[in-house]
């Protein structure tokens, strides 16, 4: 355990490098601000794909409804600070704990369900979240909720990105991580090793889905109007592509898979007749190349090429990369 | 190492993407021979056929003003942008527009919601948005405060509601009404509303108001249940698409009460769809009767460059054009407070659809009229000049 | 109207929504039957066929059923095309990268038809004149039977092909297990590239018939439906055609009851929710058979 605090500290000042460097093209307006606004999407994607990947990626659970979760969040959040005038991080914090009941709650019944019968229920469960939504006229109903606060800024999504690369990296480390994979793994199996897999499970559909909670109330804050519309089915199913684009069952391949949709996305905005076709043939292309997604199982910090630049001193860091390469294969 | 066997084209993929994003991000150059107009639209996503007509009825308006050279000796140039009919990739867009692109000023989007959204970051960057079909009050008013930087060229609900409710009580002598409205459009809600209070303030009453929500094909089960109701009239405040498909099957299941709308009806496909027999006995109000003389060359000019009528958001697409050029062309330069002043005081200009003055809560003074489907034809039967305020 | 005939009428108005959506889902069922793909780009075939019927009467002034014919035998061959270059190369792959490739197959279809044929809705002629039946105060529409029929024939037929027929034979083993059947002699590629084909012809038909009875076309017209079609062949339990039939029309009635007694803003959860109540009794569809997991 020691050697991976090194390590995770190593990662924190990368961040830190990183974060400086951005925040300095942002206060610098260096970056456009168009730019900018896509730093802060990538952000909330990175923290959306991150948890998504926890339920579908390492707990091998197919679900199909997180959008939904980002709703709830969302609209508990915004309605807090609107509303209420409740801090901005209570607020995030009230959606992420709306956000993880609610998880708890549809996971209880639901997680019974297995492979493609889970997908479509859950993807029910986000659209019946989100119907109801629709219906509230307290919130706004079908044509959304407006004068939002705009709360969210770079940092505040950096910070909770972090946390939530984090938190998830150290869950799937831990004891119940590990459960976890054994059910992705065999679900039969793991029951029969003595885990209680209906526990796990629900862990973690709770986690990812207050994390989805997280995601929302960021991404309620940074657009003055929040719709129904946002949270759609089609949502999830980006989110289920940034996913499995940078490969089920790899944090780093989350970020990439956020990083790489958000982008092409942004940078196609231009040609607006082709961005979807564009989109639609990368995707494919991708998934003929790269099925397994652009990280597989892999984390960069088991990638030669970033051993040789952080582990170089010490060996021990070494062997306990080869260790974590180890765990994530199950 | 890392890129490996396929890897390498992923990673040729990833980093086509990254250069095309770079070059898209100092796309933007300024000349000093144009001006920059951006043009945030539903292009994609599920209202992209409203967001597409009013770009096309936008790009038209702007073309003619080029080819009869531009305004003060400039050429105008589009930015497009599309923002997948959703209210955050609309705040994208135009952040996009405005930081990237350089527009000094913004027409679009269509739908009330994304316009609302766009607003605040138009607001904070103090360039003029023109709204072309968002008709809710919301759009340029919040809190009782008109917001400074937001215009529209179309008229608004609460107009087009009264003019109706008028009408079914006035002239169809109604007495009891029905009304169906589409659950996720605030155009279609806000009408609803305005309706039912001016309709049951002339002495009517509504006895049902039912939804349905955009892009439903199957109306029968609401419509068993308001034929159920048996009232005088029923009035349909939505959009074509779905407006064809509920005038047709309202009439399938035996409902003959004259059935009421407004300007979303304005659309030739509402006859295809329904038919000519089961749209006779159906009015609408709208912005022009497409046999009035001033509005001909609009719609010929329309036709030869695309080979279609018009509809409704296509001539509004086209007014906002006329609208903004005649705008930019009395602020005398590109800058966007000057055009903002100069949109503030529209006075009397003539655009493809009628003359607009702006108001002094950005909302254009505009003429409507209610027209009659009869027979697989549209007959005016009032014109409604606007009330002074 | 009594109240009797409102639920008469409501019930008749659900079965001819849930025959168009049963018609959808028997494709999507035959196609998850062979390969357990979730094929979403199924409601993007069944548009593209609405286009090549509409097409073929309006620009080749073809009659319907000329017309049908073309619509369904090019549909049928382009479900063929895609399977044969999108899903066939990544059979051995990841479920979930077959699932992600068929999202990129909707997503492209959906948008190369946006920018041929414009988002603008079509509106398709009128062939068949307007018929309808009054019982009393309950009213049925002539294309409203001959959706309900033409489905009936077509899950009757389908039925028959696929128990009777030694190619039928062929695709249960396919189903069963692909590699096994190859072993058996059985040419599985040839007959999952049939599969496509069937079940993309069988969503040609549907979309014709979608014109036909709600006289308009947009490039996006498949989504709901195709989310739908999905739900149903889930609900009867996925794989089994008449589970597919049986699930659309529940889901059709209960849309029709919730539409017409609660509110139509509420329909599509009702929907989901019979979904979820149904696979919680039920976890594998209604006709669905549960299958022993072994380690």
């Amino acid at each position: 355990m020691k050697y991976l605090r090194i390590n995770d500290l190593k990662m924190l000042a990368l961040a830190m490098v990183i974060f400086a460097v951005l925040q300095l093209l942002i206060t610098g307006h260096i970056m456009s601000s168009f730019w900018q606004l896509n730093l802060i999407i990538i952000g909330i994607n990175v923290i959306m794909s991150v948890s998504l990947n926890l339920i579908n990626g390492y707990t091998g659970q197919f679900s199909l409804g997180h959008a939904g979760f980002m709703a709830v969040g969302a609209y508990v959040s915004i309605v807090l600070t609107t509303n209420f005038q409740v801090p901005f991080f209570f607020a995030i914090l009230a959606g992420a704990i709306a956000a993880g009941i609610l998880g708890f709650l549809i996971g209880i019944p639901t997680l019974r369900l297995r492979g493609d019968y889970l997908a479509i229920a859950t993807l029910g469960m986000s659209e019946i979240i989100r119907i109801c939504i629709m219906n509230i006229q307290y919130v706004g109903g079908a044509a959304g909720f407006k004068g939002i606060p705009h709360h969210t800024t770079f940092a505040w999504v950096f910070f909770f990105m972090l946390f939530t690369l984090f938190f998830i990296k150290n869950f799937v480390n831990s004891t119940d991580g590990r459960a976890c994979l054994a059910i992705r793994e065999n679900e039969i199996a793991a029951e029969s090793m003595g885990i209680n897999t209906t526990k796990y499970k629900i862990m973690a559909f709770t986690i990812g889905a207050s994390f989805a909670g997280v995601a929302g109330a960021l991404f309620g804050h940074a657009f003055y109007l929040v719709s129904p519309n946002s949270f759609t089915f089609m949502q999830s199913f980006n989110y289920l592509i940034m996913v499995v684009l940078g490969g089920l069952g790899s944090i780093t391949g989350s970020i990439a898979g956020a990083f790489v949709v958000t982008f092409i996305s942004a940078a196609l905005a231009s040609w607006p007749e082709f961005r979807m076709i564009i989109y639609a043939l990368a995707l494919i292309l991708m998934m003929f190349y790269r099925p397994q997604g652009l990280f597989g199982y892999m984390e960069v910090t088991n990638t030669a090429l970033f051993r040789k630049f952080l582990s170089k001193p010490a060996v021990k860091t070494a062997t306990d990369n080869s260790e974590k390469g180890g765990s994530a294969n199950g | 190492m890392f890129f490996e066997g396929k890897k390498k084209l992923a990673a040729v993929l990833a980093a086509t993407m990254v250069m095309g994003g770079v070059l898209a991000g100092c796309g933007s150059s300024s000349n000093s021979n144009e001006i920059k107009v951006g043009a945030n639209f539903e292009l994609t996503g599920n209202v992209a056929n409203y967001g597409a007509a009013s770009m096309r009825g936008f790009k038209l308006a702007i073309k003619e003003i080029n080819d009869a050279g531009g305004v003060n000796g400039k050429k105008i140039v589009i930015a497009e942008a599309d923002n997948k009919s959703e209210a955050s990739e609309a705040v994208n867009a135009a952040t996009k527009l405005i930081s990237d692109d350089g527009a000094k000023v913004i027409v679009g989007p269509a739908v009330t919601a994304n316009v609302i959204a766009e607003s605040q970051v138009a607001t904070e960057n103090k360039i003029p948005v023109l709204a072309p079909d968002a008709t809710s009050p919301d759009v340029t008013v919040e809190n009782g405060k008109v917001k400074p930087f937001i215009f529209r060229s179309c008229f608004i609900d609460p107009q087009q509601g009264t003019v109706m409710a008028k009408f079914a009580s006035e002239n169809l002598k109604a007495k009891t009404a029905v009304v169906y409205y589409d659950n996720s459009s605030d155009y279609s809600k806000s009408l609803a509303k305005v309706f039912q209070e001016k309709f049951e303030a002339a002495g009517g009453k509504v006895l049902m108001q039912e939804a349905f929500v955009a892009k439903d094909q199957d109306f029968k089960a609401t419509l068993t249940k308001l034929k159920d109701a048996n009232a005088d009239i029923m009035f349909v405040p939505a959009y074509y698409e779905e407006v064809g498909k509920i005038v047709k099957q309202a009439r399938e299941l035996g409902m003959n009460m004259p059935i009421l709308g407004t300007d979303g009806w304005d659309d030739k496909k509402v006859a295809d769809i329904a038919g000519a027999d089961a749209l006779n006995n159906t009015y609408f109000s709208t912005h022009y009767s497409d046999k009035d003389e001033s509005v001909k060359p609009f719609v010929d000019a329309y036709q030869k460059e695309y080979g279609e009528m018009p509809n409704v958001f296509a001539a509004l697409g086209y007014d906002a054009g006329k609208l903004l050029a005649d705008a930019i062309k009395r602020a005398g330069s590109d800058d966007p407070e000057k055009i903002r002043d100069a949109l503030e005081q529209t006075k009397d200009l003539q655009v493809g659809t009628g003359t607009i003055t702006m108001d002094k809560f950005h909302n254009p003074i505009k003429q409507a009229v209610i027209l009659q489907n009869k027979d697989g034809d549209r007959v005016m039967v009032a014109k409604i000049m606007p009330e002074a305020e | 109207m009594d109240l009797l005939t409102q639920i008469v009428q409501q019930l008749i108005n659900g079965i001819s929504l849930g025959s168009i959506y049963a018609l959808i889902a028997l494709g999507y069922t035959m196609i998850y039957g062979i390969i357990k793909l979730i094929n979403f780009a199924h409601g993007d075939i069944y548009m593209v066929g609405a286009y090549i019927g509409f097409f073929a009467i309006t620009q080749a002034h073809l009659s319907i059923v000329p017309a049908l014919l073309i619509s369904l035998v090019t549909t049928g061959f382009l479900g063929m095309v895609v399977e044969r270059l999108a899903y066939k190369p990544l059979r051995h792959a990841p479920r979930i990268s077959v699932l992600i490739t068929a999202i990129g197959v909707s997503f492209f279809l959906e948008y190369t038809s946006m920018y041929f044929v414009s988002p603008t809705p079509r509106t398709f002629p009128a062939v068949f004149g307007d018929v309808a039946v009054n019982i009393g105060d309950i009213v049925i529409n002539g294309q409203q039977l001959l959706i309900f029929g033409i489905t009936a024939v077509l899950m009757v037929v389908l039925t028959y092909i696929v128990q009777r027929t030694k190619l039928g034979k062929a695709m249960r083993a396919a189903s069963y297990d692909t590699e096994t059947a190859q072993l058996m002699g059985i040419d599985s590629d040839r007959i999952i590239s049939f599969t496509f084909g069937i079940g993309s012809a069988l969503a040609a038909v549907a979309g014709v018939l979608v014109g036909i009875y709600y006289n308009s076309i947009d490039p996006l017209m498949g989504i709901m439906p195709g989310m739908k079609a999905f739900v149903a062949a889930v609900l009867g339990g996925i794989g089994i055609l008449p589970g597919a039939v049986l699930g659309g029309l529940i889901l059709g009635i209960v849309e029709a009851l919730v539409s017409g007694f609660i509110s139509s803003t509420f329909r599509d959860a009702a929907a989901f929710a019979i979904l979820i109540i149904v696979l919680l009794v039920k976890p594998t569809g209604l006709f669905g058979k549960n299958t022993k997991e072994k380690v």
